[in-house]
């Protein structure tokens, strides 16, 4: 192995243990969380990060600390659950507009084309404003409005992959449709996939964070990394760890996500990167 | 070149008719009629009468296409509904706060441009020696900061602890250079790493290496053949975040208290003022479906195999 291909091995491996680590600290989050997140204590109000409160507490005294650990299940799991619907519905409708070509084809591409034409964000946001803030229906915006880039590689995958002999054989062998698709295209073409699958949980992590910051996630009491920075902004004269702590983590967990993702793109790239 | 121009008004003709559809279908996700709503804000009891003659005389209680018919006919002379709310048209409300948005907007831009270049050039001209990897590692990290943390984190440096410039309002320029530095910087980061790819890119052709032993300077290639040939990559880019900064405006503006449509339409999803929403989002496809417009044509023009094809006709 060439020392090129050893530098992304440990940088592949770096990342996956930080990443798996953050996934561990949310799921356990509630055994490892040193105070109840959601316990007021009015006589520790705003207080400054010290041995025992190692963040800080909020303007109800709850830990900072614990709010965070806790924040993670949500802000994270909602992260993996969005980046699994949307790459699940896109390559869906991808793969089906690849295979079945004409008419199915071209309106799920000029629906792409629309959806594309502006930025999702937008179009998110009006869509939650109609059907209502809270979690399932942020997922269900999020999903609604993010799958077209998903759609658009699978259906060219697909393309590609399509006039092979060995999915002739099958055919002659009497495969269905359906079998074609689920047992030799699919499986075929969700290797590239992965890659932007891998590359996109950091970007809904920054999504989501910001929609829950405007208002549009759980309600107040949860500990939700966007809304700890949202009330942190009213105290920033007196307690500017409310608004520092939850933010670097928020960067942190991005950042680690990011370098998963492009260390599983160089993985999957045979060639020794020349840039 | 006609024909490309024709297939080019055909779709965004079928854009503009998607948008239309999906900014009117927003209205039927509602858990109850519009009538409803407006019912319910005003504070009138939900009287069954009351509520058919209103559906009546609105046209509501007609079928989805002769509605949508409608509403159509509305938008083309300048009609995008009415705030209950704010108790004037939507046009005017947005059109009042459009100028903050495209100041800001522009700003931003301006200053990202002016990050970006430099950074991606010469990150490209030193790769893999030490200015490279110092650009490498801050275009990573800004790339996973969250743009409404960046602005926090200037708020609580240069105004709560320097006092340098107002926290939040929209007074003067002095409160433009905060919410412009946020998206500028953490919109940069994204174009440093894309500009570096494309010269390095251009970079490793064939005809650099033929021009080299030429004996071309190496600030010729550059200035004349390098850096032209990945501008036009670069303004396709640049014209697609035009529209991405406008929508990240809705979330600075936000955080900034910046008086434009974005800080308009968090008022109005908060306030669930349906219309003003929908007419900010055919406001914002409008605007973004032009300006990528506009860049493919200024694209157009850059490109010399194109120029000369329509200098021939």
């Amino acid at each position: 192995m060439s020392t090129y291909r050893k530098r992304i091995w440990l940088r592949f491996a770096v990342s996956m243990f930080f990443a798996l680590l953050f996934v561990f600290f949310s799921l356990f989050a509630g055994n490892l969380a040193p105070f109840d997140p959601l316990q007021a204590d009015y006589g520790h109000m705003l207080a400054a990060p010290d041995s025992e409160h190692w963040f800080g507490t909020d303007q109800l005294g709850r830990d900072i600390f614990s709010r965070i650990l806790c924040g993670g299940k949500s802000s994270l799991l909602i992260a993996f659950a969005v980046t699994g619907i949307v790459a699940a519905f896109g390559i869906l409708l991808g793969t089906l507009a690849g295979f079945l070509g004409g008419f199915t084809d071209s309106v799920i591409m000029r629906i792409c084309d629309t959806l594309m034409a502006f930025p999702g964000i937008i179009f998110t946001v009006a869509l939650v404003s109609f059907i209502g803030t809270g979690i399932p229906n942020l997922i269900l915006a999020m999903s609604l409005t993010s799958w077209t880039g998903y759609a658009r590689i699978s259906r060219s995958l697909v393309l590609s992959v399509k006039n092979n002999v060995y999915l002739e054989q099958a055919r002659l062998g009497g495969a269905s449709d359906w079998r074609i698709l689920t047992v030799y295209i699919i499986p075929n073409i969700l290797p590239p996939l992965l890659v932007n699958i891998s590359q996109n949980i950091g970007g809904n992590l920054l999504t989501i964070s910001a929609l829950s910051l405007l208002g549009l996630g759980s309600p107040p009491p949860t500990p939700e990394w966007g809304l700890m920075l949202s009330e942190g902004k009213n105290f920033l004269y007196s307690a500017p760890w409310m608004l520092l702590f939850p933010g670097m983590i928020i960067l942190v967990c991005v950042v680690v996500f990011n370098l998963l993702g492009d260390s599983i793109q160089d993985l999957m790239n045979p060639k020794e990167n020349v840039y | 070149m006609g024909r490309q121009i024709r297939d080019r008004l055909f779709s965004l003709l079928i854009i503009l008719f998607g948008l239309s559809l999906l900014t009117f279908g927003l209205t039927f996700l509602l858990p109850s009629g519009p009538v409803e709503q407006v019912i319910e804000k005003l504070g009138i009891a939900p009287d069954p009468e009351l509520i058919a003659a209103l559906k009546k005389e609105y046209g509501f209680d007609q079928p989805f296409a002769v509605q949508y018919i409608n509403w159509l006919k509305g938008l083309f002379h300048g009609d995008f509904g009415y705030s209950v709310i704010n108790n004037d048209s939507v046009n005017a409300i947005l059109s009042r706060r459009l100028p903050n948005t495209i100041r800001l907007a522009v700003c931003s831009f301006g200053l990202m441009v002016l990050i970006s270049f430099p950074l991606g050039i010469l990150s490209a001209l030193y790769k893999n020696k030490t200015a490279d990897y110092i650009i490498r590692y801050m275009s990573f990290v800004g790339i996973s900061i969250p743009n409404f943390w960046f602005g926090m984190i200037l708020i609580w440096i240069l105004g709560v602890n320097l006092r340098l410039l107002p926290v939040s309002g929209s007074l003067g320029w002095r409160s433009l250079i905060m919410p412009s530095l946020t998206l500028g910087i953490t919109n940069s980061a994204y174009y440093v790493r894309r500009i570096r790819s494309v010269m390095v890119e251009q970079l490793s052709e064939e005809y650099i290496a033929g021009l080299r032993s030429r004996g071309v300077s190496n600030r010729r290639i550059i200035l004349l053949h390098v850096l032209p040939n990945s501008l036009l990559a670069v303004i396709t880019m640049l014209g697609m975040s035009f529209g991405g900064m406008l929508g990240g405006t809705m979330i600075v503006e936000t955080v900034f208290s910046w008086n434009g449509i974005g800080k308009a339409a968090m008022e109005a999803v908060t306030g669930r003022d349906y219309a003003l929403v929908q007419g900010y989002v055919l406001w914002m496809g409008c605007i973004y479906v032009l300006v990528n417009l506009l860049v493919d044509i200024i694209n157009q023009f850059l490109d010399p195999r194109i120029r000369r094809a329509m200098a021939d006709k």
